[in-house]
């Protein structure tokens, strides 16, 4: 479904992401895990057009890297993007309708609408607040519903336990867990190894720059070198 | 028994109706024929101020140079309707250009667009701060270029501004002119009211209908959040520059009015006071809602006059002398009731309903 060559991204002088290459098959959940600066969220903003980057990426065979970032919706690509970013003085409400802004399917997307508060029940109870008075675990969800509004077959997640209490961040995945369930394919990236790790099928552990360990979860949870130094044993 | 809520807006909107064709006579009568000229300029200000909410307000876009736009339009129709073409070009213009209003107005809204997408384009990725240097400079840069434009050919005729400029005719009536209808007498200044009124009305629908429409809730994405709306699809360049083009319109057809209003336009009357009046009347009335934004305009284009007229007698009477002359005290109950609104109303005098929602949910929380 994705497949990155050679991505590169450079701030300035710096180099943030030296070549990284990643495939993730259609239905595959991809975790990409490594400390702070390793170059996980810039990877997943190259991916996503955000930041200007060397290197090829293709979706589904069709090459991206030169397609400006809002048509990327359109190709079945949602990005929940670091720090959330709700629109804060809209309601709920509106923000998931934002998140349909590049379809016009009227009747489809109440239905999608109703689908999300369905998933995420708290969001259903909070439609008419504004997404700005809400807790960050409740802006996670908002920006997860809204990404699924454009119905994704590809989820960009990034560092979605940012800033939350244990509890809502055990809350916010179960709710990553069960809107995967239906076949959406997942690069999620997340400090959290232990977390990212049960989640998905997959796991890259990046370190300066570079990914350096690719293996199924269940290994990396078992690899010696990654309890130790992501896992914190 | 409860009035229908139907018939109780549409006798709203018909009492207001009556209220607004009566207005100028009410005024003209009780104040003199000046104030009359007073709330007309009070039209072109709620013009301005629509305009600017749509850069400001709804699209999040801090413009410290609007009035560069109003200084485009109303140089356009000064241009186009007075003599002055014809007098530094004798060889280009055998006869002074007289365009009729409807064809200079649509022009000069196109123009003024148009320099709204030039200031936009280089400043695509900027915000904020930045953004509200680079928009200040560019007003200044058209008031810098208006102001020299007289040599080495005298396009603009510099500090001096162009002068004969002919007021708008409709229908073969010049509005500075008064006219005889079904016997009643009404003035030059009335007539320009009924004309910036219907203006005015058409451009507080199209700000409503844009504030309703898929742009309209584009701007107010990439305002809130610009990553998050190109993620949602929002092609986020057009989308500001629209916003730009769109809002420099309306200053655009404010500054051919005021042109044709006045008959004369000089550099002076564009100056970055002025940018900064019209973004005080966005801010003060509640950014992004548009009535609070047309309280705001008709509050600060009325202050002024208010003081002038007011401040005089009352010193006077207080302390049997003018201490304080009315045009600096102007500037400082300006910025007194700009601090007032902001320590105790800081979304606006009227803010939307929205940011009202906002407040009361924070209000639960506590």
């Amino acid at each position: 479904m994705l497949e990155v060559r050679g991505l590169e991204v450079h701030y300035g002088g710096i180099c943030a992401v030296r070549g990284v290459d990643l495939d993730v098959a259609a239905g595959e959940k991809v975790a990409l895990i490594g400390a702070n600066g390793a170059g996980k969220t810039s990877t997943l903003k190259a991916i996503a057009r955000m930041l200007p980057a060397r290197g090829s990426v293709k979706l589904e065979g069709e090459a991206i890297e030169h397609a400006p970032p809002h048509t990327l919706v359109r190709k079945g690509f949602a990005l929940v993007p670091e720090g959330r970013g709700v629109f804060a003085r809209l309601s709920v409400l509106e923000n998931l309708e934002m998140g349909a802004y590049v379809r016009d399917d009227k009747a489809a997307i109440e239905a999608d609408i109703e689908r999300v508060f369905g998933l995420l029940p708290r969001l259903k109870e909070r439609a008419g607040q504004t997404a700005g008075t809400l807790s960050g675990g409740e802006q996670q969800m908002v920006a997860i519903g809204r990404a699924l509004m454009s119905r994704p077959r590809l989820l960009l997640l990034d560092e979605p336990s940012m800033g939350l209490s244990p509890i809502m961040v055990d809350t916010v995945f179960d709710v990553i867990r069960q809107v995967v369930q239906d076949g959406v394919t997942l690069l999620l990236v997340e400090q959290n190894a232990r977390l990212a790790l049960s989640l998905c099928d997959r796991g890259c552990v990046m370190d300066g720059g570079e990914i350096t360990l690719t293996a199924p979860a269940t290994e990396l949870l078992d690899n010696p070198a990654v309890r130790a130094a992501y896992l914190g044993e | 028994m409860s009035a229908d809520p139907k018939l109780k807006a549409r006798l709203g909107i018909a009492l207001i109706g009556v209220a607004l064709a009566v207005l100028p006579f009410v005024v003209g009568a009780t104040f003199g024929n000046s104030w009359v000229r007073i709330v007309d300029f009070a039209l072109l200000y709620i013009m301005l101020a629509l305009g600017l909410n749509i850069v400001v307000g709804f699209a999040g876009l801090l413009d410290l140079g609007y009035i560069a736009f109003y200084a485009v339009g109303a140089y356009l129709y000064a241009l186009l309707s007075s003599p002055h073409l014809a007098t530094a070009f004798p060889a280009l213009f055998a006869v002074a250009p007289g365009w009729p209003v409807w064809a200079v107005l649509p022009l000069g809204a196109l123009v003024a667009g148009l320099f709204g997408v030039m200031l936009g384009a280089p400043t695509l990725k900027l915000r904020g701060d930045y953004l509200a240097i680079v928009t200040l400079g560019f007003g200044e840069i058209i008031r810098i270029f208006l102001n020299n434009l007289n040599a080495p050919a005298n396009i603009t005729n510099g500090p001096q501004g162009i002068n004969n400029i002919a007021a708008a005719q409709i229908g073969g009536h010049a509005l500075n002119r008064p006219l005889e209808l079904f016997g009643v007498m009404v003035p030059g200044v009335h007539l320009q009211y009924y004309f910036f009124l219907a203006l005015t009305l058409l451009v507080v629908f199209v700000c409503v209908r844009l504030q309703d429409s898929r742009l309209g809730r584009a701007w107010v994405a990439i305002r809130e959040d610009e990553v998050a709306a190109r993620a949602c699809g929002i092609n986020t360049r057009n989308v500001k520059l629209l916003a730009f083009g769109l809002g420099a319109t309306f200053g655009g057809v404010a500054g051919g009015l005021f042109a044709g209003f006045q008959g004369f336009v000089s550099p002076e009357s564009f100056g970055l006071l002025e940018s900064v009046m019209v973004l005080c009347m966005v801010v003060l009335g509640g950014m992004g809602h548009i009535p609070g934004v047309i309280l705001g305009a008709v509050l600060l284009a009325l202050l002024p006059e208010a003081l002038r007229w007011g401040a005089v007698p009352v010193q006077q009477s207080l302390f049997g002398k003018v201490l304080i002359d009315p045009e600096s005290l102007r500037l400082l109950l300006f910025g007194i009731a700009l601090v007032v609104v902001m320590r105790w109303r800081p979304a606006g005098l009227w803010p939307s309903a929205l940011r009202k929602r906002e407040l009361a949910a924070h209000g639960e929380a506590a």
